[in-house]
């Protein structure tokens, strides 16, 4: 697949005719070959600062083969635990499905498509082996379709439920939502399962999108996802990832824009408790002019061997004049014994921005912070609750749902129960 | 001055206080003596660096700073062995200086939360609604200032009308009010001053308070005045005395303790080891 199919694909099904070809450079990254496009150093011949870096294209393709099988050492996979995401990486079939219970709201279809749909074709490719496996293994995907223009009374709900690790389950999600629309799709998944799943979000011009992704597996699962929107002209992308329970979760999610003017939100939390291996890697692609992108992702770690890793890519091409970035990454580390790893990069290519920013901080409970709400006659215990949650709660409340943020906030709440007492861990000086 | 009647008095007995760990330890509270008595307001006046807010911090337990010597007592009971909440539920209140972002917490679960502690229950919602604006409206805060995070964005002058605005809600029986006044402009600093008198008109509550000038105690009229430095009250007045620092300063004190720590110092290098 070429990337100028993409844009045909794409333009001809939910954007304003032209938008793919005004968009100028391809809007994925280059598709199959791996090598270096138009990012050489010295192509460009406009003016402004010199770029700060010439990043190889990230490699993508729809065969898993083309990517090798992984050792370990890759820069995409250096921090998995490889022996417990080995399973799905071996790629055998599988028939297995997970239970679903959806809800839809008047006017949201779902329907299914066949391996050679023209639609699959159209999405942006693999970025890793897994998710071309994903991609392979999962013989069509279900679609969602939300009409032009329609205005949902309430969320379109996915409820995929696991029901035993035995085999893995392969998926393939496309949300596609028409120009204008206005809608809320949440996946929520929750009991035991080996799943990779793969969910591309097409967000037609001018529409408003949110996608809530929820992670409430029960312990020994395994999940793998690759997410992909596509954000058309004016359009507005949320996406809100909340991963909880697992052994091991592992979440790519990658944005470009069709056209102008989009605006993507990525909102995360996590919370790993001991041994749990939660990662989250995302890969903004700026490559058409005034867009808009905004990362953040907070996360909370406690007990032996909790795992969490943020990989915070945004890349902003020559020809994305205009563009607006900022992300930001924060981890809350509880207890001795975890380790929380989080790599920011931001690689500006123009100087004609509006802006650009970054900032990750990992660190312990804020002393002074419990130490004010305490002065106040607020237990330890409480204190350390209210900071918590309020760490949180200005991630949650992106979701827009009350019920959904309560029943998640509830959970958070819960794992914090494991918190040990004030007397075991003393509130010490900064 | 009025007589005590609920009888709280918060004794400071020759308290002692370094900061920093092994070698690095530095005595800043060099043998405290104070006595706070309901319905007392008395200003502690000291040059920047004095002690003051390692004094303020010390009585309200900031794990920070390490107690060497002394005692502090509440109406007899032993502060130094409670926790930082057992001392505000036990009735005592810092308003700091530099008060403290808490990104995530609204002012207004914030404020029920540490009702619901000091007063041992929840206070009825409609009535404690109707409270918390009154009080918010005689500071002159925006009612918007409830759903706002603690202290977040805060500018210098609405974080110390919020510091008031808690102390006027949780009503405690001493209340240490560090350098409230600096950063305030003529306007709020008059508006916090009477917020602070409301506390001190309704009720029984003995005042510590402590700053850097003169401006405050026109507003609020202290019964005593002490005058702070290197680490402890170097002398003790009534409100006349905060005249004398208006028009002289601290250097006359500053010099003389200067002199007494040299002594001091050299009579330590006397004592054989
Ligand atoms: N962690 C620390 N390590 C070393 N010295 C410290 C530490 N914290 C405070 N100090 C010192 O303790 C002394 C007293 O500080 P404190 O804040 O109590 O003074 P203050 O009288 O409140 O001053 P100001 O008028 O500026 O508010 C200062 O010299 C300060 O530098
Ligand atoms: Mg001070």
């Amino acid at each position: 697949m070429s990337a100028e199919n993409t844009t045909t694909t794409l333009a001809g099904e939910l954007f304003a005719p032209g938008v793919g070809t005004q968009a100028g450079p391809p809007t994925t990254p280059a598709a199959g070959t791996g090598t270096a496009g138009e990012a050489t150093p010295g192509a460009h011949s406009h003016g402004g600062p010199a770029p700060t870096g010439s990043p190889a294209e990230r490699f993508t393709s729809t065969d898993p083969e083309a990517f090798g099988a992984p050792t370990g050492r890759e820069e995409e996979w250096r921090f998995t635990p490889m022996r417990r995401i080995r399973p799905l990486l071996d790629g055998a079939p599988s028939d297995a499905h997970l239970q679903w219970d959806t809800d839809l709201p008047d006017g949201v279809e779902l329907t299914s498509v066949e391996a050679d749909d023209p639609l699959l074709k159209g999405l942006p490719e693999p970025v890793d082996r897994l998710a071309a496996l994903t991609r392979a293994r999962s013989g069509g995907a279900a679609v969602v379709r939300v009409p032009a223009e329609a205005r949902l009374d309430r969320p379109v709900t996915l409820r995929l439920s696991g029901t035993g690790a035995e085999e893995v389950v392969w998926g393939q999600l496309v949300v596609e939502v028409g120009a204008f629309a206005e809608a809320t799709v949440v996946l929520d998944h929750a009991g035991l399962a080996r799943y990779s799943g793969g969910v591309a979000v097409l967000v037609g011009d001018g529409a408003q999108v949110t996608l809530v992704a929820a992670q409430e597996w029960a312990r020994g699962s395994v999940h793998g996802g690759q997410f992909d929107a596509v954000v058309g002209r004016d359009a507005t992308f949320r996406q809100v990832v909340v991963t909880l329970g697992g052994d091991l979760v592992r979440l790519v999610s990658n944005v470009q824009y069709a056209g102008p003017g989009g605006t993507a939100e990525l909102f995360g939390v996590y919370f790993a408790d001991e041994t749990q291996h939660q990662e989250h890697r995302l890969w903004v692609d700026h490559a058409v002019p005034n867009c808009t992108s905004n990362v953040l992702y907070k996360g909370a770690l406690q007990g032996e061997d909790a795992h969490t890793v943020w990989i915070g890519d945004v890349r902003i091409r020559p020809t994305a004049t205009g563009t607006s970035t900022y992300e930001l990454n924060r981890n809350l580390v509880l207890t001795d014994g975890a380790r929380a790893d989080s790599v920011p990069n931001l690689e500006i290519e123009t100087g004609e921005i509006v802006g650009a920013g970054h900032a990750s901080a990992t660190g312990r409970f804020d002393d002074e912070q419990l130490f004010y709400l305490c002065s106040r006659g607020i237990d330890a215990e409480t204190a350390r609750r209210l900071v918590v949650r309020g760490f949180f709660a200005d991630v949650v409340q992106h979701i827009g749902i009350p019920e959904l943020q309560d029943r998640l906030m509830g959970s958070i709440e819960a794992r914090l129960g494991g918190l040990p007492g004030l007397d075991d861990q003393p509130v010490e000086p900064a | 001055m009025t007589t005590p009647q609920n009888g709280s008095v918060l004794e400071i007995r020759d308290l002692h206080v370094t900061v920093g760990e092994g070698d690095d330890a530095k005595e800043i509270l060099r043998g405290v003596d104070l006595t706070v008595r309901a319905g007392e307001t008395h200003a502690i006046m000291g040059p920047n660096g004095s002690g003051k807010s390692t004094l303020a911090y010390s009585i309200a337990g900031h794990p920070k700073y390490t107690i060497t010597g002394g005692t502090v007592t509440l109406d007899g009971e032993d502060v130094l062995a409670m926790t930082v909440d057992e001392r505000a539920r036990a009735g005592l209140f810092l308003a700091m200086q530099y008060p403290v972002e808490v990104p995530g917490v609204s002012v207004s679960n914030f404020l029920r939360t540490a009702a619901t502690a000091v007063k041992g229950e929840a206070p009825k919602l409609r009535t404690w609604v109707k409270d918390v604006k009154a009080e918010m409206a005689g500071l002159e805060m925006d009612p918007a200032f409830a759903e706002r995070n603690v202290n977040e964005g805060f500018s210098g002058g609405e974080k110390k009308r919020h510091e008031i605005l808690q102390m006027r809600l949780l009503k405690p029986r001493i209340a240490i009010l560090d350098e409230t006044d600096s950063g305030l402009d003529v306007d709020a600093l008059r508006v916090v001053s009477e917020g602070v008198n409301r506390t001190r008109a309704e009720g029984e509550v003995g005042v510590l308070l402590i700053t850097h000038y003169t401006r405050i105690l026109r507003y609020i009229k202290p019964d005593f005045v002490h005058v702070f430095v290197a680490g402890r009250v170097v002398e003790e007045g009534g409100p006349e005395l905060a005249e004398k620092l208006e028009n002289e300063g601290y250097a006359a004190y500053v010099k003389d303790s200067n002199e007494q720590a040299s002594a001091e110092k050299a009579a330590a290098e006397v004592v054989p080891s």
